[in-house]
């Protein structure tokens, strides 16, 4: 398999696969945390994920366009900008869909699947009314879709700089929200034990619905950072669902730490094997593996103790 | 239409021909009625015939289907405009396959059973074809069907209006091979019927020159991640990617590919491609995709008095911003090849038409001039265009003759 190349193209392979696979990671990473934080600290199997994560795709092209057309001369950065804008439009239709629906529908996980589900399918259909059947194309400034030549053969991707950036920096506020902040102390209590907490005088209603807005804007964020790597289009949502709940519930669905660890192992499995193997076959293995060890852990890779 | 409903399609027909003797036996004199024109009770009125169109304007499929839609309304208008056919004007009833291929049959069978439609225009993806062609063929009714597609199919109910395999991928391999001098190539592809049939017939014409195939690989639809097959390619270094990647990995992947460093314009490697038209260029970026080419028979680019008509039509109807891609093109087609069969035919029976099909042509079309084979399949030209930067293509190359529609090529028998 090797005996075709020589020693440097080799070199160049291995850190070339080893960038796709880090990317890889973070991109799941930043499907997966939104998601962890509703299906896992909330227990609402969220269909409409990917449709969240799409309004910050389209949140993203508007701005694009608004950028171009009032301000072009700061147009290079509009992303980050965009970015913010998705993080907000996603999480505030998170807490309307909260508020009118979801809530209506805790402690019934399979009525929130197909709930959610229907607001899916009312989403896809709302944004091809809004914007057309056809993919929109998110245009970027063309800073960011170069690359960084380190050798002749290796070639850093720029928005994979990004993305991995990006996922760094949510990972990151989220630890610390949910670890190092009151809110983050209220939200773990209302896992944990929710009589409890109410108990003690924590409003879980409101904790609940910025909790659900959080992982709705998280959603937001990463379709907006999508856009440099994937379609927009109104059923482009579909394409990430599945990783998505993959990731999470590989991962134990209650632990964050658990959701990046198996957005790694994840990652690294499918692109190792995706180099040696045709695309469709990677596919195969990784699931066959991930079947296979939930078959030997159900709960996952980590699982917190919770009272139930 | 007096008749009563009858459903089984075997007395339906024994009826109608009976009746069409007792009608001649009896010496009735040939006023021009509707019975006349249709012997088999489909939806004809003295000076109205209705027909179907179906397609999908829900769920994924959507995105590619309305460019169709759009194309089979305006040639509608447009014929209805010029008076009709045999002289009645066409009324059309639209269905929504919803994406979803049993909903495809249902429909289907709604139009040609309840609504008794003389014609219906429709189907999109391979999948949705094959899940309506038994009803069509149970029923007896003709379908128009637009996408260009995998071959090895061939029903007398189905005109087949865009390329099958063979014709868009034998002259745009010998054109990179002549004219850019390519040895190896590296098939690419999403992983369903159309792209490993299309690569399996690449692959056989390549190794026939001596040749080289350097990857042959396919992804899963809507995979979006394509780093690692990217670093193959570089490592491989073929000197044509032939790309089928279709729906919305097509974006992920020429995104990642301008990301990751290769320069389509630099043409090393070049990319020939045979799923993207101006449609999917909306979508992927005209930046992400500038270079690249396209094997098809159609472009909106395409200089000719009839396409310079079409544009300009699609245009007025439809809005300014619109694209036009291949399969939109061999859309519009459909009605009007019905057109000009039923009035050969002087009829809209469906088998009066299937006797005068082989040798319709239209003068008219706006990919210049298309013909029809014995095996409903359309004689055309095929052509190779460079992406542009403004999501256009620029022709570079057609090939002097009408090809052969080949559905079963050698070795597919």
């Amino acid at each position: 398999m090797f005996a075709d190349y020589s020693m440097p193209e080799l070199m160049s392979i291995f850190a070339m696969q080893g960038f796709a696979g880090l990317s890889l990671f973070s991109i799941f990473v930043l499907m997966a945390l939104g998601l962890a934080i509703i299906f896992g600290q909330m227990g609402v199997i969220n269909m409409a994920h990917g449709e969240f994560m799409i309004l910050g795709a389209y949140t993203t092209y508007l701005t694009a366009g608004l950028f171009e057309n009032v301000m072009p001369g700061l147009y290079g950065i509009y992303f980050f900008v965009a970015m913010f804008l998705a993080f907000i439009a996603s999480a505030l239709l998170g807490m309307l869909v909260e508020w009118l629906m979801i809530r209506h529908l805790y402690h019934r996980p399979l009525d929130t699947l197909l709930a959610t589900w229907g607001l899916s399918l009312i989403l896809q259909q709302a944004y091809r009314s809004i914007f057309g059947a056809r993919e929109v194309g998110v245009s970027l400034p063309d800073w960011m879709m170069g690359s960084i030549a380190v050798t002749d053969l290796v070639e850093i991707p720029i928005n994979g700089l990004i993305v991995m950036v990006v996922t760094l920096v949510i990972a990151t506020l989220v630890y610390l929200l949910m670890f190092r902040s009151g809110w983050g102390r209220q939200v773990r209590a209302v896992v944990q034990n929710r009589p409890m907490a109410e108990a003690v005088g924590i409003d879980t209603g409101k904790v609940d619905r910025i909790t659900f807005a959080l992982g709705c804007g998280i959603a937001g964020v990463a379709g907006a950072a999508f856009t440099m790597i994937g379609s927009t289009g109104p059923t482009s949502g579909q394409l990430y669902i599945v990783d998505t709940f993959l990731v999470v519930v590989f991962g134990g669905a209650q632990s964050l730490l658990g959701t990046i660890a198996s957005a790694f192992t994840i990652s690294q499995a499918q692109s190792t094997m995706e180099f040696f193997l045709s695309g469709s076959m990677a596919k195969v293995l990784t699931l066959l593996v991930v079947v296979g060890i939930l078959m030997l852990r159900p709960q996952g890779l980590f699982a917190l103790k919770v009272r139930r | 239409m007096t008749r009563a409903k009858v459903t089984a399609p075997g007395l339906k027909r024994r009826l109608g021909w009976a009746g069409l003797l007792a009608w001649a036996a009896l010496g009735l004199p040939g006023v021009s009625g509707a019975d006349e024109v249709n012997s088999t009770g489909l939806a004809v009125t003295d000076d109205t015939v209705k027909v179907g169109i179906l397609h999908s304007i829900t769920g994924t499929m959507a995105i590619s289907e309305t460019g169709s839609v759009q194309a089979e309304k305006l040639a509608i208008e447009q014929i209805n405009a010029q008076g009709g056919v045999l002289g009645r004007k066409i009324e059309y009833i639209q269905e929504d396959g919803a994406s979803d291929w049993p909903t495809f049959a249902e429909k289907a069978r709604k139009l040609l059973v309840n609504d008794k439609v003389a014609t219906v225009f429709g189907c999109w993806t391979s999948a949705s074809r094959k899940a309506v062609l038994p009803v069509f063929e149970q029923y007896n009714g003709m379908l128009y069907y637009p996408t260009f597609y995998e071959g090895l199919e061939q029903s007398p109910n189905v005109i087949y209006t865009g390329q099958e395999a063979t014709q868009q991928i034998l002259a745009s391999i010998d054109w990179v091979v002549k004219e850019k001098g390519a040895k190896t190539f590296y098939l690419l592809g999403s992983d369903y019927i159309w792209p490993r049939t299309s690569n399996k017939i690449a692959r056989k014409h390549i190794e026939k020159k001596g040749l080289k195939v350097v990857g042959e690989e396919y992804y899963p639809l809507g995979h979006t991640q394509f780093n690692s097959v990217i670093n193959k390619i570089k490592l491989r270094k073929p000197d044509v990617i032939f790309a089928s990647v279709v729906g919305g990995s097509n974006v992920a992947f020429y995104k990642q590919l301008k990301a990751a460093g290769i320069d389509l314009t630099k043409e090393k490697p070049l990319l020939l491609t045979i799923s993207v038209t101006e449609d999917e260029i909306l979508g992927i970026g005209g930046e992400n995709v500038e270079g690249a080419y396209a094997s098809m028979k159609y472009f909106q680019s395409l200089n000719n008095p009839n396409n310079e008509a079409f544009v300009k039509a699609f245009k007025e109807r439809w809005g300014d911003d619109i694209v036009i891609g291949d399969v939109t093109q061999a859309a519009y087609l459909g009605p009007w090849l019905w057109k000009a069969a039923v009035e050969e035919a002087g009829s809209f029976d469906v088998d009066k038409i299937r006797e005068v099909f082989p040798g319709i042509e239209l003068k008219t079309a706006p990919e210049g001039y298309v013909r029809i084979h014995e095996n409903h399949h359309l004689w055309s030209k095929a052509r190779i265009g460079q992406a542009q930067k403004d999501g256009q293509y620029k022709v570079v190359y057609e090939t002097e003759d009408l090809m052969e529609p080949d559905p079963f090529p050698e070795g597919y028998k």
